[in-house]
């Protein structure tokens, strides 16, 4: 590990400035893979701005939407009972993400904020069609995911809270990498009225995104069976040592039909 | 629990011992060890696999902060990692053996080669040190396929103009051949056995430290054999004559193997130590265990396999290229040659059998014995071949086996590749694991698979391997550098406790409890009276150390030999004090007695006597009741069994569940029914983890890209069933205990049934064969290559 100033702030406005003041300084919310990169020496910030203290940013209220405040634990979704009822795929999400240990650490502005092409969460802000509030602005997911490991938030700009809309049905399906566990693929569907929206994680070379031959053929019939004759294209899909690309592409439709088939 | 058993004995089930410290954080690794003055070492590695060091500059590094000393090859000029096992070529050539050096000399061979030492006051200080060596390589296409490295082109050894360590054969060449000319049917297959990354619980790491005042050096390290390291260490890199050379394996978290051999890093640590005048310590991190613990299994196969029309096996031939990686590590050509193809015969009375192995250089971690050592390799080319040969005759699996089995009174049975085994009875072990496995109603559970869209296999394995490593004559002509017997020393205290010295080590096997159980069970006295002491060369008498499943049987062996020699001298001791004749004396449950008379002496009394020898006829009888055994086996101890796997996949996404396991082993007599079981499960689940998840993966740079547990699968929890276990033993004719050993038989037995399920399984869409790991997307991909060529 390099050397760093340690910043640990109570409130948003302060963990700003500091970040601001710092020549190159980066957010710490769970630390659930700074710490790991830290350790690794493959990253060396000056300054590490923690922010688990900032206790404005725990918070989850469920309303007409859910909204889960940036520093809410994987683990504090997954046992909400408000969230269970309200979405039950969030906190099935939630409770599949890494271990007891991540998800007792790890929080949802910064799986969102890091936007690794594997993590789940932003496969459900995508189908949720949920709006990213930061300290300036609301950014919606849409807007949000820009590539592997990169979103709309600029420089020193901090997450505050993830908003998702209720959906009429939904449902996560991961398969799970089976050495890391990560996503090789992971799809999430929701049923909004008539619209569908549908999001993969895990399998697409640019991140996280829509795959519109889904959504189109389950928006005429939401069912399994709409997916019988869809195809994915390995085009844009990663490959590696786990999971080819045409795997990848099988899977996301396998995947896809077992949510739906799921979706409460 | 046979009769006389006082709770403790042989065949109890005693609850381990060495748990209780274990559990609640007390036990005692090297990295708990710390020495006054420590310093720290990190090694700088190399980051490609193959390069000239045009290089070195490492004086910006010295003048860090915190930094102690920086050494590279240039500095450390010692003797090399000596190899302890010399194969001769078919040809009678000796086997190339070319340095191997700790810290690289000129050259590196694999990626994570140790290039330079960095020693500090703290670790984080050694490794930012570490960064600020700047090294200029000259970088070389690396050596990766065997087969094309065996036709020359790079050499990852230029000093000995091969690519190739050896090229290895036995068994009746010619009579094979023609053997396989007048069969009815030859099956061939061509196998990969994966090679595997060992992943001890425990990371290696080393303390080594210097006594100026003695010339005395004491290293603890994480080591299955502390004097095999003493001698190797001291005799052929460092020149230290073993009584100026302590090694103390203390707590061991796992080995598989991977811990038995001597490793670059102590040895460089030691000989540091001298320079630096101050501790040392070094622990490799798990990345570092991944690039530097050496490698398991590698080989590359092609078989055949002769029948007559009634599928009774007439020959097999079998040519086998065998990874070594870039250097000879220390067991590591014994392992494809005398562990592996000694094996072939399996347990069927197969007539002729010829095997080649060619021993090959690559630029990647040395691969060595790891849970099993050439023994899975067999068993797993034998079973896949056997099931192959089934569904090509259109045979049962069971039938195909059992027409082919060596039977029950063909004991001792010669086999065509050297081994004589001893005792067994196959079939008896195939049956109890069909009623135990549950196999008639497998056809009832296939359809009801079937009905949730599942496609369901079962598999069989019925396997034998050799252990008890060995008889030092027969290991010593085959070309070992060591003798493979094993020591025990029992010293009675005046008050009739026990303390044991074994050269057999432990390292998560239970010892503590086994070795106790044998010991209560001879001197009839309680558990908690005998202590059970290893792993350090500054108090245990010469021993081999534990590796092949020997530990009971050579090891435990011993110490039963030693307690014999307890009882004659206390017998004596008895004799002398009850004024009977020595003949006279009868030993039972802890009393000598005057047979056919009320006096008698417990135990303790007579240890008491041994130790205050008032009135003792010193002519005649010496103080004192502890004696040493050494043990060298007359043959190896042939443990074999019946593994049956069923599984169940799941088409669309290529997912494999293993629903059942069955293994029934023949171990000969067990002596903790509950260790047995834990080493048979722990056993298995590796089997299972090489089976279907664990792949060591490089690319064709010969970057490492399993390198960590992100990518390189273990096996976990929810990978493995409820096994069933269950032993059908017979008894080892050698020695006293009867035992076989039991460490491997879960790794050895268990792959080639899974393997099997699963060809069962996918049999009817085509599907004929699928390499391990057996992963999701291999099945996916091997259902959809099926479907594309039907």
């Amino acid at each position: 590990m390099h050397d760093f100033n340690y910043h640990k702030t109570s409130n948003i406005e302060e963990a700003v400035k500091v970040h601001m003041g710092a020549e190159d300084g980066t957010y710490m919310a769970g630390g659930q893979t700074l710490l790991p990169t830290l350790k690794q020496r493959l990253a060396a910030p000056t300054d590490i701005i923690d922010i688990a203290g900032v206790t404005e940013l725990n918070t989850i209220t469920v309303s007409d939407d859910v909204s889960l405040g940036s520093m809410a634990t994987h683990a504090s979704v997954a046992n909400s009972s408000e969230v269970s009822s309200a979405i039950p795929a969030l906190a099935t999400l939630a409770a599949g993400i890494g271990d007891p240990q991540v998800r007792n650490r790890g929080t949802i502005g910064g799986s969102v904020a890091n936007n690794d092409p594997a993590a789940d969460y932003p496969a459900a802000c995508l189908a949720l069609n949920a709006t990213i509030t930061t300290n300036r602005r609301k950014i919606v997911a849409d807007d949000f995911f820009t590539g592997m490991f990169e979103t709309a938030l600029e420089e020193n700009e901090l997450i505050t809270s993830v908003s998702f809309p209720k959906p009429d049905k939904a449902a996560y399906m991961k398969f799970p990498n089976p050495a890391s566990r990560y996503a090789i693929v992971g799809v999430f569907v929701a049923l909004f009225g008539t619209d569908v929206r549908v999001a993969v994680t895990g399998a697409g070379d640019n991140g996280v995104f829509r795959p519109t031959e889904i959504e189109n053929s389950l928006s005429s019939s939401f069912t399994a069976s709409a997916l019988d004759d869809t195809t994915i294209s390995p085009d844009d899909l990663l490959s590696d040592i786990h999971a080819q690309s045409d795997y990848r592409a099988s899977l996301i439709i396998t995947m896809a039909k077992r949510a739906v088939a799921a979706a409460s | 629990m046979p009769d006389g058993v006082i709770g403790t004995g042989i065949g109890a089930v005693v609850k381990r011992v060495e748990d209780f410290r274990f559990l609640t954080g007390n036990g005692n690794y090297t990295d708990d060890i710390n020495r006054p003055g420590q310093t720290y070492a990190y090694m700088l590695r190399s980051p490609h696999a193959h390069a000239t060091i045009n290089s070195i500059d490492t004086a910006v590094a010295e003048a860090a902060p915190g930094v102690v000393a920086v050494f590279t090859g240039d500095d450390m000029q010692v003797g090399g990692l000596p190899c302890g096992w010399q194969i001769h070529s078919e040809d009678g050539s000796p086997m190339h053996e070319p340095p191997h050096p700790s810290l690289a000399q000129g050259k590196v061979r694999h990626v994570g080669d140790q290039v330079a030492v960095v020693i500090a006051e703290t670790l984080e200080q050694a490794k930012t040190a570490a960064t600020l060596i700047n090294i200029d390589y000259g970088i070389l296409p690396a050596v990766m396929d065997m087969k094309a490295a065996e036709a020359g082109g790079t050499l990852v050894h230029e000093e000995i103009e091969t690519n190739k360590c050896y090229d290895w054969g036995i068994g009746d060449k010619s009579a094979v051949d023609e053997a396989l000319a007048s069969s009815a049917h030859i099956t061939e297959i061509d196998i990969v056995n994966n090679r595997l990354i060992p992943n001890a619980m425990e990371p290696r790491a080393a303390v080594a430290e210097f006594n100026k005042a003695t010339s005395e050096y004491t290293v603890y390290t994480t080591s299955q054999n502390p004097h095999v390291i003493r001698l190797l260490m001291g005799a052929f890199v460092l020149s230290v004559p073993e009584h100026k050379l302590r090694i103390i394996a203390p707590d061991v978290g796992g080995g598989f193997g991977s811990k038995i051999f001597l490793y670059a890093e102590e040895t460089i640590i030691t000989w540091a130590s001298t320079k630096v005048g101050r501790p040392i310590k070094w622990t490799a991190e798990r990345s570092e265990s991944f690039m530097t613990d050496a490698h398991g299994r590698d080989h590359v196969t092609h078989a055949k396999l002769g029948m007559d029309e009634n599928g009774i096996f007439t020959a097999l031939k079998v040519e086998t290229y065998a990874n070594m990686g870039a250097y000879l590590s220390t067991f590591a050509t014994s392992v494809p040659t005398y562990l592996y193809a000694t094996l072939l015969a399996g347990v069927y009375k197969t007539p002729v059998i010829y095997a080649n192995v060619k021993a090959i250089f690559t630029n990647t971690v040395p691969v060595d014995a790891y849970r099993g050592a050439g023994r899975p390799e067999a068993s797993y080319l034998l079973e896949r071949i056997v099931d192959r040969a089934a569904r090509e005759m259109g045979i049962e699996q069971v039938d195909i086996r059992q027409r082919n089995m060596i039977s029950a009174d063909a004991f001792p049975y010669q086999t065509p590749v050297a081994l004589e085994y001893d005792s067994g009875d196959y079939q008896a072990t195939l049956a109890s694991a069909m009623k135990l496995a549950e196999t008639s109603g497998f056809d009832l559970r296939k359809k009801e698979s079937q009905a949730r869209g599942k496609k369901r296999g079962i598999g069989y394995s019925t396997y034998i391997e050799a252990c008890g490593i060995a008889p030092s004559a027969v290991a010593g002509a085959l070309g070992a550098r060591a003798g493979l017997y094993e020591s025990a020393e029992v010293r009675v205290h005046p008050t009739g406790s026990v303390t044991v010295f074994t050269g057999s080590h432990s390292h998560g096997q239970g010892h503590e409890t086994t070795f106790a159980q044998i010991v209560s069970e001879q001197l009839g006295i309680p558990i908690e009276n005998i202590e059970i002491n290893h792993g350090d060369t500054g108090n245990v008498q010469f021993g081999m150390g534990t590796y092949g499943s020997r530990s009971l049987a050579v090891g435990g062996e011993a110490l039963l030999r030693a307690t014999n020699k307890i009882i004659d001298k206390a017998s004596k001791i008895a004799a002398h004090c009850l004024e009977a004749a020595v003949d006279d004396i009868e030993f039972k449950e802890g009393n000598f007695t005057v047979s056919g008379t009320d006096k008698s002496m417990a135990f303790g009394e007579v240890a008491l006597t041994a130790y205050v020898p008032h009135n003792f006829p010193h002519d005649e009888l010496e103080p004192g009741l502890d004696e040493t055994a050494f043990y060298d086996p007359a043959n190896f101890t042939f443990p074999g069994g019946c593994h049956i796997c069923e599984v169940e996949i799941d088409p669309e996404t290529g997912v494999t569940e293993v629903k059942n396991f069955t293994a029934v082993d023949d171990i000969g007599r067990v002596i903790n029914p509950m260790i047995v079981e834990g080493q048979v499960h722990g056993g298995v689940a590796q089997g299972i983890g090489q089976a279907l998840l664990e792949g060591c993966s490089y690319d064709s740079d010969g970057q490492l890209l399993t390198g960590s547990y992100m990518d390189y699968t273990m096996p976990r929890a929810d990978n493995v069933p409820n096994f069933k276990v269950g032993t059908q033993s017979t008894l080892c004719t050698h020695n006293t205990l009867g035992v076989k050993g039991v460490g491997e038989v879960g790794a050895i037995g268990s792959p080639p049934a899974v393997i099997n399920a699963i060809v069962d399984a996918l049999s009817d869409m085509g599907v004929t064969d699928i390499s391990m790991p057996a992963t999701p997307s291999k099945v996916w991909q091997s259902i959809q290559s099926a479907k594309a060529s039907s």
